[in-house]
């Protein structure tokens, strides 16, 4: 049966989500990506919604169960106050989900409680290297048997809070697939740049860069491994409904810009030029918003193509979040431009999800 | 409610059943009428007037639903999400086809818009007799098309005879002929003409009647010959004297201030809307699966999953087209489960129509152009889908016109703010 229509429990998540994205992460945004700073107490209130305590299971310290689908919507409401903000409160999901969704029971016993059940902390994963054609199927990193351990070396690029963190999730070639390795702080061999990744938006992001060379790492879900694709899956989806949030805060400020700024005696908005632009930021932004819904449904409900829908969903809502976002910028003319103006910095963030992969996962 | 894209049973059915008559009853024969333009496929018109019958749809394609068996759980309302994916489905088959299933069509919409119980009881019932009848909408003119309010056609009562007396041009009619002309084959049908009963008061005065097939002073003038969707008739109706009794009028006889009256005919729109969406996107459907079948017969492999980087151009034209395509459906359903749902959706219903029209051009367009000579070539229907595509960004409202009714929701403008 086709619904569109939120569940009370989603309903209530979306709310407060949007509650906070709306008067916390919102007003905080551009001081933060211009001090590179985000406020603790920001981040810490972002954790305090519970969203990774409400998809994990009670036996592991939560209280709920993991969706997609509520965690698309959750997302969405997120990232439309700010990007940085929201990947940094769900920084330890990065660690956490893989876990849930691959690890084996130890694993989950020894973590999952711990991380649940405490503040944020830095818990955070490394999947990304520098290549211009970045493919998380083929990666460079690699993995080699070594008893019950595994052996990594390699380097990893934009791992969010690793300088910190308590322990991270590497993903590295093992035999031609990608696997996850579970890597602790202070491992030998393990250096974490001492500067932080400098990229075009996300500035308020602490991302380091890692090195491994001949770490020893446990493997996610024991000695038979667990299923990347899924985990894959849910990065994609996770990408393309920030994606949409993203795009849905330029277009919001857009068009109210428009309704405010007059030329020749009208608003702009009044100019069919602007009325149309804005006319197709919105049904592009509900087409991708739609399409990741079903691909983040399709993966709750092991639908055969699952992992289809969501490689589609994150390449639409790339594209669509780049279309969204420059024209962000054009409406608001020059006065985009500058810095003081949000839409630029969403134009930035909108141009990293071509890029960026495995910086957030539902 | 949840959010939820499980497609329901009786769609799915239903569904798999109009695939075998697209395959077997329109794909067989698409080349042959888009050949012989004003030719009528009467074995299609035929088999769906019975089949119609038979499963109590009577009055053609139009929102039905299931009523649950007794004891069995309530569930919600899906007669328009059913009307979408057959649709859909049909004009995967063949659109132009799908225009002329039998049935009211628009012209029967309108009289259920409009009309009050006795209009309803004595204009509906035929099109569940013997013979398939059909009836059709008389709007367009050659001045007026989306701008309504420029309609020229008047209406003026005779009070001697009590009755209307029409004159007006008017053009695009789909099913024109078959509404009007009378066939052996087919029962006697209507046109519903717009018409203004008093050109002072602009929208307001504008009212709808409905005209006999055969009435006096009402002729099929022409019929055009089109780029696409060949298979359906597109007539012009000129009205000279044209003389309709009083109780044919649909809606109040005199005029009052408020367009409420009109607003409501247009309202029929919205519920139309995504259908003509989904029509489209049928057609889309179409032309993607021959393309991705002709790619695959080739060697061509589609590869999902990779970066960006590691894809073909084809590839990426691929994966695009389905991204198109797939969203723009989610819209339509969206946009139609708001309708049985009671929920106010004309924003998603243009929004739905924005998108399809853009998507089935861009798709067939694409289509056409990967593959080459094979594209352009007679030998296959490729070339027909690109041609029947285009009609979707058209009609129902360009999508020009859908753009502006989604900017002045989105914006709160009224179309004096935002003109």
């Amino acid at each position: 049966m086709y619904s569109f229509e939120p569940n009370e429990e989603q309903q209530m998540l979306i709310d407060a989500v949007g509650k906070y994205a709306a008067n916390d992460l919102r007003p905080a945004a551009h001081d933060a990506e211009e001090s590179r700073e985000l406020p603790k107490k920001l981040v810490s209130k972002g954790w305090e919604l519970g969203f990774l305590q409400a998809s994990t299971p009670e036996a592991y310290g939560g209280f709920g169960e993991r969706s997609a689908v509520t965690g698309a919507l959750a997302l969405e409401e997120m990232a439309f106050g700010d990007l940085a903000g929201a990947l940094a409160v769900l920084t330890p999901s990065l660690f956490a989900t893989p876990i849930l969704l691959g690890g084996s029971e130890e694993q989950k016993q020894e973590y999952l409680p711990r991380i649940v059940g405490g503040d944020w902390a830095p818990y955070t994963a490394a999947l990304m290297e520098m290549s211009f054609d970045f493919d998380p199927n083929a990666l460079k990193t690699s993995a080699k048997a070594d008893g019950d351990n595994y052996i990594l070396n390699g380097e990893k690029i934009f791992v969010p809070f690793a300088k910190d963190a308590e322990a991270l999730i590497v993903y590295a070639n093992l035999d031609g697939v990608t696997q996850g390795f579970i890597v602790t702080k202070g491992s030998a061999g393990l250096s974490i740049s001492e500067e932080r990744e400098k990229v075009m938006g996300l500035n308020a992001l602490p991302m380091y860069r890692v090195k491994l060379e001949n770490v020893s790492a446990s493997r996610l879900g024991g000695a038979s491994g667990h299923d990347f694709e899924l985990i894959l899956s849910a990065m994609r989806i996770a990408s393309a409904s920030a994606a949409v949030g993203v795009a849905r805060s330029s277009f919001e400020y857009a068009k109210n810009y428009a309704k405010e700024r007059d030329a020749f005696g009208v608003k702009i908005a009044q100019k069919q030029a602007i009325a149309f632009m804005l006319a197709e930021m919105a049904t592009e932004i509900e087409a991708m918003r739609l399409l990741t819904w079903e691909a983040a449904w399709k993966l709750d409900n092991n639908k055969d193509d699952a992992h289809i829908a969501a490689y589609l969903a994150q390449t639409g809502a790339a594209d669509m979040v780049m279309m969204v976002t420059d024209r962000g910028v054009q409406i608001y003319g020059g006065h985009g431009y500058i810095r003081e103006n949000p839409v630029e910095l969403l134009m930035r963030n909108g141009r990293g999800f071509s890029s960026l992969l495995g910086l957030v996962i539902l | 409610m949840t959010i939820d894209f499980e497609t329901p049973k009786p769609i799915a059915q239903m569904q798999t059943m109009l695939q075998t008559v697209a395959e077997n009853m329109m794909r067989t024969t698409s080349r042959e009428f888009d050949e012989n333009e004003h030719a009528i496929p009467w074995g299609y018109v035929e088999f769906m007037h019975t089949a119609m019958r038979s499963m109590g749809g009577g009055g053609g394609l139009t929102v039905t639903d299931d009523k649950p068996k007794e004891g069995a759980e309530k569930r919600p309302p899906i007669g328009y999400q059913k009307l979408a994916a057959q649709i859909e489905m049909l004009s995967w088959g063949d659109v132009g086809y799908y225009l002329i299933t039998p049935g009211g069509g628009l012209g029967a919409a309108a009289v259920q818009a409009a009309g009050n119980a006795g209009q309803k009881a004595k204009f509906l019932a035929r099109f569940n007799d013997d013979k398939p009848t059909y009836a059709a909408m008389c709007m367009t003119e050659p001045g007026a098309g989306s701008d309504t309010s420029a309609i020229r056609a008047r209406a003026v009562l005779d009070e001697k005879t009590n009755e209307w007396i029409i004159n007006g041009e008017k053009i695009f009619v789909t099913a024109g002929d078959k509404s009007f002309t009378e066939y052996e084959k087919l029962g006697k049908g209507f046109v519903v003409v717009w018409a203004s009963i008093d050109p002072s008061a602009g929208r307001s005065g504008m009212r709808a009647f409905v005209v006999e097939s055969g009435a006096p002073g009402v002729k099929v003038t022409k019929l055009e010959h089109k780029l696409g969707i060949r298979a359906s008739d597109t007539a012009s109706i000129s009205l000279v004297d044209a003389r309709v009794p009083f109780e044919n009028i649909l809606g109040s006889p005199t005029v009052e201030k408020s367009t409420t009256g009109f607003k409501g005919a247009m309202a029929t729109f919205d519920a139309t809307r995504p259908l003509v969406a989904a029509s489209g996107l049928g057609v889309a459907r179409a032309a993607l699966e021959f393309l991705k079948e002709k790619l695959k017969e080739n060697g061509v492999e589609i590869r999902y999953g990779l970066p960006r980087q590691k894809l073909s151009n084809i590839e990426r034209e691929v994966f695009d087209m389905e991204i198109m395509l797939k969203s723009s459906w989610l819209m339509v359903l969206k946009a139609v489960w708001m309708a049985d749902n009671k929920k106010p959706n004309a924003l998603e219903s243009s929004m739905s129509k924005v998108k399809a029209g853009d998507v089935t051009t861009k798709v067939t367009q694409k289509a056409v152009e990967i593959l080459g000579p094979l594209g352009y070539s007679r030998e296959f229907l490729l070339e027909k889908w690109f041609r029947d595509a285009k009609i979707t960004d058209i009609y129902e409202g360009t999508g020009q016109i859908n753009r502006l009714v989604v900017a002045r929701q989105i914006l709160g403008y009224s179309g004096a703010e935002l003109r």
